[in-house]
């Protein structure tokens, strides 16, 4: 086998790159947090992903352009309680050998009005994949912007529970996604 | 209504007894048994059964402590002696101050743990602590301890009691029976 020449391999990685949007954001993961709610005997009880990256470029004044990528580890789901978070990764679950990762990739945003926006796109998790609607506020200071939102699944859709677990009088099939995600003051955009 | 008779608890005092010991009896089993299953459906709904007796347990408890202050409770035998007197009363200020306590462990338990109380799946019951798991593992213990201290002074208090009924052959039992006519009633 060839390799590629070196022009082409550079290509290649410009090519990369610009799939991400220009004007990235950095996400600050210790002020960011994406969690779930889930209703167990209709006790709401809140689970933590630990382990998330999130690619966000987002001008509140031009909300269309902007773009949004998230993958959540799934194996770092923490309910606190290590019996739960072991059975979060079996295959009834997450299986998450099977399914490391679920990924949310932003088609549209638009606004709403007030601060509220709208995102929706692709939802994937345990390899299956449907369209979402989230709603979202953004609010920005000088450190940063904060994007807060939740919006609502259901997790016999993607398979989440299989077996007993089916049983949605034990765990309700809607489960509140909430995300909170602080991306530090955007530096000024070098012109094109 | 009259003053309640000289021998014998009233009516609602011995009805809350004994509905308060089964609730405990259940909820007890229950718990000593649904803490070994492998998580499972079944278990969540143990889980939520425990805490819904736990809730109801402590709202008899404090009816049943409102209703022991406006109705004292009848005359132990003259023939008592005092230390036996002393022993009862500790015994059962300890058993009531554990039937309102335990239920209370066991909230702030789940509060601490993360999850909330929802009665009979209908009414959630407010956090009392915010989520704490070191906080949830030593209430967890208090909790715990607290009902082998409940079970001991059980076996004790029903142990008096028998000893009463068969040994000594007095009242003491009686009175807290139902569907039993003592002899001052007659």
């Amino acid at each position: 086998m060839r390799t590629l020449p070196l022009p082409l391999c550079w290509l290649g990685g410009v090519l990369l790159l610009t799939a991400i949007p220009a004007t990235a954001q950095t996400v600050l993961y210790d002020k960011s947090r994406i969690s779930c709610v889930s209703r167990q005997e209709n006790v709401p009880v809140e689970a933590q992903f630990r382990k998330f990256t999130a690619q966000i470029a987002f001008d509140p004044t031009k909300p269309e352009a902007g773009k949004a990528q998230i993958e959540i580890d799934v194996g770092s789901f923490d309910i606190d309680n290590a019996e739960v978070n072991d059975m979060a990764k079996d295959r009834d679950w997450f299986n998450a050998r099977a399914f490391p990762r679920a990924t949310f990739v932003s088609s549209g945003i638009r606004a709403l009005g007030s601060g509220r926006f709208e995102v929706r796109g692709p939802l994937t998790i345990k390899g299956k994949t449907l369209e979402t609607v989230a709603t979202f506020t953004y609010t920005a200071d000088a450190a940063g912007g904060v994007f807060d939102g939740a919006f609502s699944i259901k997790r016999l859709q993607y398979n989440i529970g299989e077996g007993v677990w089916k049983d949605t009088g034990a765990v309700a099939d809607d489960v509140l996604i909430k995300f909170r995600i602080t991306v530090a003051a955007a530096r000024p955009a070098a012109k094109k | 209504m009259s003053s309640v008779t000289a021998n014998r608890y009233s009516g609602p005092a011995i009805l809350l007894h004994w509905l308060i010991f089964a609730l405990i009896a259940c909820g007890f089993t229950l718990a000593v048994y649904m803490v070994e299953l492998p998580l499972s459906p079944q278990k969540l709904k143990y889980f939520s059964w425990h805490k819904w007796i736990g809730v109801t347990v402590f709202l008899l408890a404090v009816a049943r402590l409102a209703w022991r202050m406006a109705h004292p409770a009848p005359a132990l035998p003259e023939s008592l002696p005092a230390w036996q007197r002393r022993a009862a009363a500790i015994t059962h200020a300890v058993l009531y101050a554990l039937i309102l306590v335990i239920p209370l462990t066991g909230w702030t338990y789940s509060s601490a743990a993360g999850v909330p109380t929802v009665y009979f799946g209908m009414v959630q019951l407010p956090d009392l602590l915010a989520k704490d798991k070191a906080l949830a593992e030593q209430l967890k213990l208090v909790h715990i301890t607290l009902n082998y201290t409940l079970l001991t002074l059980v076996i004790i208090h029903a142990a008096a009691a028998l000893k009463h009924h068969f040994v000594d052959r007095d009242e003491v039992l009686a009175r807290m029976l139902p569907f039993v006519k003592s002899h001052g009633e007659q």
